[in-house]
């Protein structure tokens, strides 16, 4: 039974079971209905109908068949060149956050706790100002130097949001990681980068490869940004999706949901399961 | 070791410390210019824009039609009641829910935060999505209802506060929870068996031993559900169906349909400030309440 789980006796505020129900009861709606509403994408994906009818009286293949050759005009695929443009802009904001991030981290573990104190907050703050204003301030920016429309205005964007989840990562795993083993190496004769390749980078290297990962899914999931700064050839999967769904509900989308449920889903097990290897060694 | 500090050895030994120090400083300098470059530059832009009139020359007229106008009142109103709503709901819902977790083994603990995280990392367009697919007129939803004979009227769900909150409170549930969880699990047990040996009832010692001491973790949590709320812009725009209208959707109107760029800006800059103001205060107060815990 579900309550060979619960602890029988008494919890530890000594509240009785019996007292206690209507918290279990609570805490398995709230975790029902955090996981199961996403998922109802997944049957209307298969649907064969183009009203949004639960469940589907009909099965088909057609959303998946639009979103993967829909073919415009001129053999132009919209769906299809949004997601190659966001796979692409994903994959090299990896390739932007992820060093610049860990070298921060890194001058932040090992730098005076001054100059930690005043950078953190300054390396944190795009997860605080509000992203609206980020985004507005990035599309007047990049005007002024012919960056709208741009993959490289893309993965700037995006990096500047995924950099400090990159900078959090990575710092807290090289707090827990003790630097007296490259002051060793180094006594040894390495130079300090060698030390840092050769002792620490294999130590975090799960912490870094996760971080990379996060950076690539907020890359990949983030609106906002790309509702300003992308436009013509390159729309991103998520803008096009956010504009479609801004005018109408086209059942496509369901078919693209499942799809990224799919890949987060992958992406998140991932990390989890990384997230712990770095630990345990 | 020798104090006096004129060696050539330490003389060296600092050399070599300040120049360990510019190297850190230097390894953190490319996310400074970025961060830099993207964001102060063009915010500072955006505040200087704020000043600017139609006509081109320094004015207050943007600030002064936020509190003349009605339609912006409006605007303050629907964003901070949509805002401090999703916060008391993620509050009212999330804390039993992290309290339960925090009771649990480690294992069902974690199994049950993999349905915190799935959300989480759930594409926020997917989930607003699925809402507006359940909650629609001829959603899941509402045939259940009207199905099991409790409406004969399908209910208005989308389209409207209801809609937003609820796609709201899904999206910032996890926000809530990731902290207060953490906080809860880090409380040591003893306190709690220490209270009951002294006399108090089981309730008395949750009032006065365990909520206390999970302040710092609900207080971080609120925080950062109020403040993402404030910008919020995806979810109240599919949800609400244009007619709730809050802040960052304004500035994206002004923009794309306007192009007035001087209302844009300083609606930006008073959503900025305000999340200042909250954030300073709250820091304040959180650091106070660690600080008494110790």
């Amino acid at each position: 039974m579900a309550s060979g789980f619960l602890n029988k006796n008494v919890s530890e505020t000594q509240i009785k079971l019996k007292n206690r129900i209507w918290l279990y009861a609570i805490s398995f709606i709230v975790l029902f209905l955090l996981i199961v509403p996403s998922l109802v994408v997944i049957p209307m994906s298969f649907s064969a109908s183009q009203y949004l009818e639960f469940p589907p009286k009909e099965w088909s293949l057609r959303w998946y068949e639009n979103y993967f050759f829909s073919w415009k005009g001129n053999g132009f695929n919209d769906w299809m060149s949004a997601t190659w443009t966001s796979v692409k802009v994903a994959v090299l904001t990896i390739f932007v956050a992820t060093p610049i991030g860990t070298m921060a981290a890194y001058g932040l573990v090992n730098g005076s706790s001054r100059l930690s104190k005043i950078l953190f907050p300054i390396f944190i703050s795009p997860m605080m100002v509000p992203i609206i204003l980020v985004a507005i301030g990035l599309f007047y920016f990049f005007v002024q130097f012919k960056l709208v429309n741009s993959v490289l205005g893309l993965v700037l964007g995006h990096s500047l949001v995924a950099m400090p989840l990159v900078l959090i990562i990575v710092f807290s795993a090289l707090k827990n990681y003790d630097m007296n083993q490259e002051k060793v190496a180094r006594s040894l004769g390495a130079t300090r980068f060698r030390a840092f390749r050769e002792i620490t980078l294999p130590q975090i290297k799960f912490s870094i490869v996760s971080a990379s990962l996060i950076a690539f899914l907020t890359s990949f999931d983030e609106i906002i940004i790309s509702l300003f700064v992308a436009g013509g050839d390159n729309s991103t999967i998520t803008r096009s999706m956010f504009l479609a769904l801004r005018d109408q509900i086209d059942p496509t989308i369901a078919a693209i949901s499942t799809i990224l449920i799919i890949v987060s889903s992958g992406l998140l097990i991932s990390v989890q399961l990384l997230g712990n290897k770095d630990k345990s060694s | 070791m020798n104090s006096t500090s004129n060696t050539p050895n330490q003389e060296e030994l600092r050399r070599l410390a300040s120049r360990e120090g510019y190297t850190f400083f230097g390894l953190t300098l490319p996310y400074l210019v970025l961060v830099i470059a993207l964001i102060a530059i063009p915010v500072g832009w955006l505040f200087y824009l704020s000043f600017i009139g139609r006509d081109g020359t320094l004015s207050l007229e943007n600030y002064e039609r936020m509190w003349k106008s009605k339609a912006y009142i409006k605007i303050f109103i629907t964003t901070f009641k949509i805002s401090i709503l999703t916060t008391i709901i993620c509050a009212a819902i999330g804390y039993p829910l992290s309290y339960f977790m925090s009771q649990l083994s480690r294992k069902w603990a974690n199994i049950c935060m993999i349905a915190v995280l799935i959300p989480f990392w759930t594409s926020l367009l997917v989930r607003t999505y699925a809402w507006l697919v359940l909650l629609q007129k001829k959603g899941l939803i509402n045939n259940i209802l009207i199905e099991s004979g409790l409406i004969t009227e399908p209910l208005k769900f989308v389209h409207n506060t209801t809609g937003t909150l609820i796609g709201m409170v899904h999206i910032m549930l996890p926000f809530l929870i990731l902290p207060l969880y953490a906080n809860m699990r880090s409380i040591d047990k003893d306190c709690l068996k220490a209270a009951s040996s002294l006399g108090a009832t089981p309730t008395r010692a949750f009032w006065t031993v365990f909520l206390p001491l999970t302040l710092p973790g609900l207080l971080a949590g609120l925080l950062i559900v109020f403040v993402l709320c404030l910008g919020f812009y995806v979810t109240p725009a599919i949800l609400g169906g244009g007619k709730v209208i809050m802040a960052a959707m304004k500035i994206s109107t002004n923009i794309e349909m306007y192009f007035n760029w001087g209302a844009a800006s300083a609606l930006g800059v008073v959503l900025l400030v305000v999340t200042g103001i909250i954030l300073f205060v709250a820091s304040k107060l959180i650091s106070l309440d660690q600080l008494g815990n110790r």
